[in-house]
């Protein structure tokens, strides 16, 4: 409460509160006693029949009354509310939070002390880590990559061991998660008439051994060759250091149909998978590699 | 008067009236007039009185932010991050006032059937969030959350032609826009989808507490 712009506003919720206080007080002692007579009937009438004894207030509802004014003071006394005043017990959100972050520090902090220098290979070895890699997978990194980790279009599979920019080593996935990728390819639509792209795409389905036009995959190759060679090499397998994916291959990341092919040489790709190092902290970094590289390296 | 206090007041409907409207109003003078004078709530800074980059919405993000609240959004997620450990490990740093002063009105929601929202900028790619909002059963086959195909829409030369008047509405309540800003407003929606601006939108959001670039 210390941002107020000025003092008064302190003075002004302290004030507001007193005085509520003393109202209802003020309010309930004066209706303690019934003034009159008692069990009368009151001479006023309502909708012709109606009408009021003079008794006095249900002891309950006067006890609630009373336990409601000291609960209000009791509360203010012990948490923040009355102006400046912080409360006896000093509580506050933003205090209470880092009490439950210091506590979870205590209880988790040896656990993962433990795999800290432990090599990610041993710590995908380790069946308490992988119950843990595998809730942090399902929180943090399942939106994109599936619960069970097998991707979606334009999300990779992370369980087939193929990996765009790497050799899928430790040392690539940690890099990944904390850093993030990204994979971008040129649109053709400038560069190559509707014929060529719809030629090339046969091209890259015969590459895989899917149907395709014969004489339309043949022009598509001398396409290919002076296009696409440059990032996905002249025999098609990819370049990791790129992020160039091997089109020899039968996994596709955004589908193999002709109309999908087409699609992402006409408009190119912007893919990117965000850095999560920062947020995550090295710790669960460490953790997720382990989860994601035991995912393709099953023993 | 003769027996009851309390005749005076139930027998003149005025005075009653005045009596109940002093009582009700109590709360609200203590509880929120107060805030209209606090740094902490009226300015982009955090608990500490450190500045926050928060800034008002461009064009594009303010009206996928009226889209936001057009379809509901609100509905079924926050953009409130509560100061609990299951929240800040899920999501990241909890939300302070500060970071909302130009959120006329506050999307805070209250029923979380989704996820909470606040940090969610950058958190994602936009591919993601165009293939989640086309249909999120593409990318989360467990999700329940409805699919939006009609955003790939363009912005309708409706909210084109108001964005002016509602950047200046809200330069009247102490957002601070250029007039360069006003200006090229409607240039900037031209041509671009409800899905670009509110996905624009989204990748903006808890920028200023943010762990993702």
């Amino acid at each position: 409460m210390a941002d107020f712009v000025s003092g008064f506003w302190n003075m002004y919720v302290m004030v507001l509160v007193a005085v509520s206080f003393v109202f209802c007080i003020v309010i309930i002692m004066l209706n303690m006693r019934v003034s009159g007579k008692v069990g009368e009937l009151q001479p006023h009438k309502w909708d012709e029949t109606l009408q009021e004894w003079n008794n006095p207030l249900p002891r309950w509802w006067m006890y609630l009354y009373w336990i409601t004014i000291f609960f209000g003071i009791a509360y203010l006394i012990i948490y923040p509310g009355f102006g400046a005043f912080p409360g006896i017990a000093k509580w506050t959100s933003v205090g209470q939070w880092e009490q439950e972050m210091k506590r979870a520090d205590e209880q988790y902090g040896p656990k993962f002390a433990k795999y800290r220098n432990m090599d990610v290979k041993a710590v995908a070895a380790d069946p308490e880590a992988m119950a843990m890699g595998k809730r942090l997978f399902q929180t943090y990194c399942m939106q994109c990559h599936g619960a069970d980790a097998r991707g979606a279009k334009g999300f990779p599979n992370l369980t087939d061991n193929d990996w765009l920019g790497g050799d899928g080593s430790p040392e690539y996935i940690k890099t990944t998660i904390a850093q993030g990728r990204i994979g971008v390819m040129t649109p053709f639509k400038d560069i190559l008439s509707e014929e060529q792209i719809r030629d090339v795409a046969h091209y890259v389905r015969s590459l895989s051994g899917l149907s395709h036009d014969a004489p339309r995959a043949e022009r598509g190759a001398t396409v290919f060759a002076e296009n696409c060679a440059v990032c996905h090499g002249p025999d098609a397998k990819g370049n990791p250091l790129l992020g160039a994916p091997n089109l020899t291959d039968d996994i596709w990341l955004w589908g193999s149909s002709e109309a999908q092919i087409i699609a992402n040489v006409t408009n190119g790709i912007q893919n990117r998978m965000p850095a999560f190092g920062e947020f995550l902290g090295e710790d669960k970094v460490h953790i997720l590699t382990a989860y994601v590289w035991g995912l393709s390296n099953k023993r | 008067m003769a027996n009851s206090k309390h005749e005076l007041i139930e027998r003149s409907v005025t005075l009653l009236i005045v009596a109940t409207l002093l009582v009700v109003s109590v709360g609200g003078l203590v509880e929120i007039v107060p805030l209209f004078f606090q740094h902490s709530t009226t300015k982009p800074i955090d608990r500490q009185g450190n500045p926050l980059d928060v800034k008002p919405y461009d064009a594009l993000r303010l009206t996928g932010r009226d889209i936001y609240v057009r379809e509901g959004c609100y509905n079924c997620h926050s953009q409130m991050i509560r100061p609990f450990r299951a929240e800040t490990e899920r999501y990241g740093h909890y939300s302070v006032a500060g970071e909302y002063i130009y959120d006329r009105p506050f999307q805070w929601g209250s029923k979380r059937t989704g996820p909470d929202l606040h940090r969610v900028g950058g958190r994602y790619s936009d591919n993601w969030h165009i293939a989640h909002l086309r249909n999120p059963r593409d990318v989360v086959p467990e999700s329940n959350m409805p699919a939006f195909p009609w955003l790939d829409r363009p912005i309708s030369q409706r909210d084109i032609n108001a964005i002016q008047g509602k950047m200046k509405t809200l330069r009247t309540l102490g957002h601070p826009y250029t007039d360069e800003e006003i200006a090229q407003a409607p240039a900037m929606l031209e041509g671009k989808t409800e899905m670009e601006a509110l996905v624009a939108y989204l990748q903006g959001l808890g920028r200023a507490l943010s762990n993702f670039q």
